[in-house]
């Protein structure tokens, strides 16, 4: 009992030792690889202007970015207008790009004091992709000269953009297609399916980096019924201030990157497997905004699995650690509340009740979730893992301490007390140690249900082994998802293992 | 010595209950003068261990005063009042992790005694109960006869003047029953404790008890020796209740003949007893002889007339 006490505090001690950093920029961006490498590209080009910055990857999509950018955990991250404006702002859309960055621009300014930059020129939207041979054929370049041949054509659809307004709905109509049949097909598998002509056309994103330049062509949508995404950075203003050079590092890109080299840059990403910060840094290079070689680069990424875990078990040793702090510091909160709450309640049952049904209600709720819930309060990075995943883990300790103590038999109670045995000295010669084998438990299942969860934490920039399953994730990378994946199953099960000894070392013998 | 003055005790009735509160204890008094031992006897639910529990404050009275040795025990620290009574269940309640001497030396060791006093005091308790050489047995390795001689030793640890027992023996079975409980007359002669025993079992209470206090519905009925009970009946209820617990004979009254097994014969080293023993004493023989499976019953001639088994006896029983 005093031993898992100690190795709580230890834990939580080393935690807090490991704070206070310096004032940096902090940069983030969403867990696809077009936002990664925008935001590698603004902070390759702050570092050179002297601005020491912290890159924050993989955030859990617009809602975790955008609320890590309005509470300050982030300064800077790459947006789209068309995000900003009908997701964020909440605003019906504009076909016309000015208006929808002006309207942004004021709409950022007015409610949450960040400021859109300068646009880096390309449009990343919705588009109809055909295979560039077929456009030729037919001798067509826009989707108004689509329109009269569309009878003859069998468009590719995906789901979402089957089902949404300003998708084919919308866009049949504007243009007035109409298709011989619309196939619906998972978006993933939409270019197999054009290149084996089974389909005709499909929609795209734009700038999508496996739309392959040498075969495939998007059509241009001369009439703008495509809503505008331009991307471009956007920073609270208060940062700006903070780090004066700023502005102009991250308006450097301004309009450098059109439709076609943004494509490129993410195929080279996606497809080629060429690592996001070395793109970033060739293409800076090329621009001439980055002299000389700044930052030591790594390559040749890839190969199987075993050689790609080999490759790389410095960085996963670094991960490993990440990733026990983060669970051993849950769990010695977990422990060091669970465990004496658990007793409490074993005395009233009329208090009981609320507090597992309370506990039990926080189990439910979804860990994605309950990780974005903390980030208001808590910003990014450890902070909000850490209290997700100690509210994960209350429940397992706290049950677990309620019934072993409850399990125990009356009998020994009533004499203990009739031989003149204090309340303390009933709970910890008596209660605790007949309880032990149920409370270890608990904290087994605790543990390992958090070394689980905190794969999650990842989204919220809060490192450990979820960082390569997110990463690879977004790129499809599978031998980059195993790099998280696998020693983050291994180390579940040495932790039980461990514990599991540990059980047996504090389970008090009968016989 | 002990003194109950118009005791009560009252229980709030249960919430949303029609009923009143239940006066469970109701103006009970009695003294048990030092070195003696009283047997509170009648059917469950009668009050009787909530008396018990009332004089180590278990159970706080509702009303009137318990005196030990003169002064009120509602005056005292409980955990030194407990400390000088030892205290006896019929669960026996031996901690299942500590081993058989760190049960007995538990409150000793709270109460500061050194490692060798601690170990003297250990080893002359096992002596005293017949356990020597099993302080280092877990209590879940002992039978039940054994495990409750070890509670007896763990409530003597201290060496109080005053033993609350609540239906020690009441889970045993016959035969270790009647074996502890010729035991405790004998301990009971050597240490001259002043003891409360609760019990069920009129024969063990008469057996046991230098006065028996028979309890009916919360309230005294009659107390004394097991003469005046059979002499003096207080009223109806008290004669009911004797012929009622007084129907079977003593296994001391039955002839251990008549627990002869149709179909054993006795082996060669069987210990024998002769043929007009009683039950009793097959029951104390098997006791002296744990690895014994079959008794002989002998003529004058020392020929084997039946040979007694322990499920034979056990079946008779």
């Amino acid at each position: 009992m005093r031993k898992l006490l100690l190795v709580a505090l230890l834990v939580m001690g080393l935690a807090a030792c490991a704070r206070p950093a310096p004032d940096t920029l902090k940069i983030g961006s969403k867990p696809f690889p077009e936002s990664e490498l925008l935001a590698d590209m603004l902070a390759i080009l702050a570092q050179e202007r002297g601005i020491p910055v912290t890159r924050i990857g993989n955030l859990g999509g617009t809602k975790i970015t955008f609320d890590a950018l309005k509470s300050g955990s982030i300064d800077v991250y790459p947006e789209y207008t068309g995000t900003g404006l009908m997701e964020i702002l909440q605003q019906a859309a504009t076909n016309d790009p000015n208006e929808a960055l002006e309207l942004v621009r004021q709409g950022f300014l007015k409610a949450y004091d960040i400021e859109w930059l300068e646009p880096l020129g390309f449009n990343n939207t919705y588009a109809l992709a055909m295979k560039t041979a077929e456009m030729k054929a037919l001798g067509i370049r826009t989707i108004s000269q689509l329109a009269p041949k569309s009878g003859g054509l069998i468009f590719g659809c995906s789901h979402e953009f089957y089902d949404r307004p300003d998708g084919y709905p919308g866009l049949v109509e504007f243009y007035g297609l109409h298709f011989k049949k619309v196939e619906r097909l998972q978006h993933g598998l939409a270019y197999q399916a054009l290149l084996q002509d089974k389909i005709d056309l499909t929609d795209v994103y734009s700038t999508d980096g496996r739309l392959d330049p040498e075969t495939m062509t998007v059509l241009v949508d001369d009439r703008h019924f495509f809503p505008p995404y331009y991307a471009a950075p956007v920073a609270r203003r208060e940062a700006l201030l903070r780090f004066p050079a700023a502005r102009e590092a991250l308006n450097a890109l301004a309009g450098r990157i059109d439709d076609p080299t943004m494509q490129r840059l993410n195929r080279q990403v996606e497809v080629e497997k060429v690592p996001s910060k070395e793109v970033a840094l060739n293409f800076l290079r090329k621009q001439g905004l980055v002299r000389g070689e700044a930052g030591a680069l790594q390559t040749g990424r890839g190969g199987d699995v075993a050689q790609v875990l080999w490759a790389r078990r410095g960085e996963i040793a670094v991960l490993v650690g990440q990733h026990l702090a983060l669970t051993g510091v849950a769990m010695g909160l977990a422990i060091a509340v669970g465990i004496p709450l658990g007793i409490v309640i074993s005395r009233s049952v009329r208090l009981a009740a609320p507090v597992l049904v309370a506990a039990g209600v926080l189990q439910t709720i979804p860990s994605i979730a309950l990780l974005a819930f903390m980030i208001p309060y808590l910003g990014l990075g450890a902070k909000p893992a850490i209290a997700a995943l100690f509210l994960y883990a209350l429940l397992p300790v706290l049950r677990n301490t309620y019934t072993g103590i409850r399990g125990v038999d009356p009998a020994l109670v009533e004499v203990g007390l009739g031989m003149g045995l204090r309340a303390r000295q009933i709970l910890t010669l008596v209660e605790i140690p007949l309880a032990m084998p149920v409370i270890m438990a608990g904290i087994r299942t605790a543990a390992v249900i958090s070394i689980g969860t905190a794969t999650l934490a990842a989204w919220i920039g809060a490192g450990g082994l979820g960082d390569p399953i997110v990463t690879g994730l977004t790129r499809n990378d599978v031998p980059t998802i195993l790099t998280g994946a696998i020693p983050a199953a291994v180390l579940a099960v040495v932790v039980d293992l461990a514990l599991g000894g540990l059980e047996r070392l504090v389970t008090p013998r009968t016989g | 010595m002990i003194a109950l003055e118009g005791v009560w005790k009252e229980f709030p009735a249960p919430r949303g209950s029609e009923r009143p509160a239940q006066r469970a204890v109701d103006d009970v008094s009695f003294t048990v003068p030092a070195g003696e031992t009283l047997c509170l006897i009648g059917t469950s639910g009668c009050g009787k261990t909530t008396t018990l529990k009332m004089i180590n404050r278990l159970v706080e009275p509702s009303g009137g005063r318990i005196l030990i040795n003169g002064s009120d025990t509602a005056a005292s620290d409980r955990i030194a009042l407990r400390r000088g009574i030892g205290y006896v269940i019929q669960k026996i309640g031996l901690l299942p992790h500590r081993t058989v001497a760190e049960n007995i030396a538990l409150l000793p060791r709270l109460e500061g005694w050194d490692a060798s006093r601690l170990r003297a005091r250990t080893d002359e308790l096992l002596d005293m109960v017949g356990l020597r050489g099993y302080g280092g047995r877990y209590p879940a390795e002992l039978s039940g006869g054994q495990q409750q001689r070890v509670g007896v030793a763990r409530a003597l640890a201290l060496d109080p003047p005053i033993l609350l027992m609540d239906e020690p023996f009441g889970a045993l079975d016959p035969i270790t029953r009647e074996s502890l409980q010729d035991e405790f007359v004998r301990l009971k002669e050597v240490f001259k404790k002043t003891i409360v025993m609760v019990t069920h079992d009129l024969q063990e209470a008469f057996k046991l008890g230098d006065r028996v206090a028979l309890m009916e519905q919360g309230r005294m009925v009659q107390i004394g020796a097991e003469s005046d009970f059979r002499a003096r009946p207080a009223s109806p209820f008290v004669e009911d209740f004797l012929r009622a617990h007084l129907a079977h004979p003593t296994l001391s009254a039955i002839p251990a003949l008549s627990a002869v097994a149709r179909d054993a014969r006795p082996s060669d080293d069987a210990p024998t007893l002769p043929r007009d023993a009683t039950m009793k004493q097959a029951m104390d023989l098997f006791f002296r002889y744990p690895a014994a499976t079959t008794l002989a019953l002998v003529d004058e001639n020392g020929t084997a007339v039946g040979a007694v088994t322990r499920e034979s006896l056990l079946q008779a029983v």
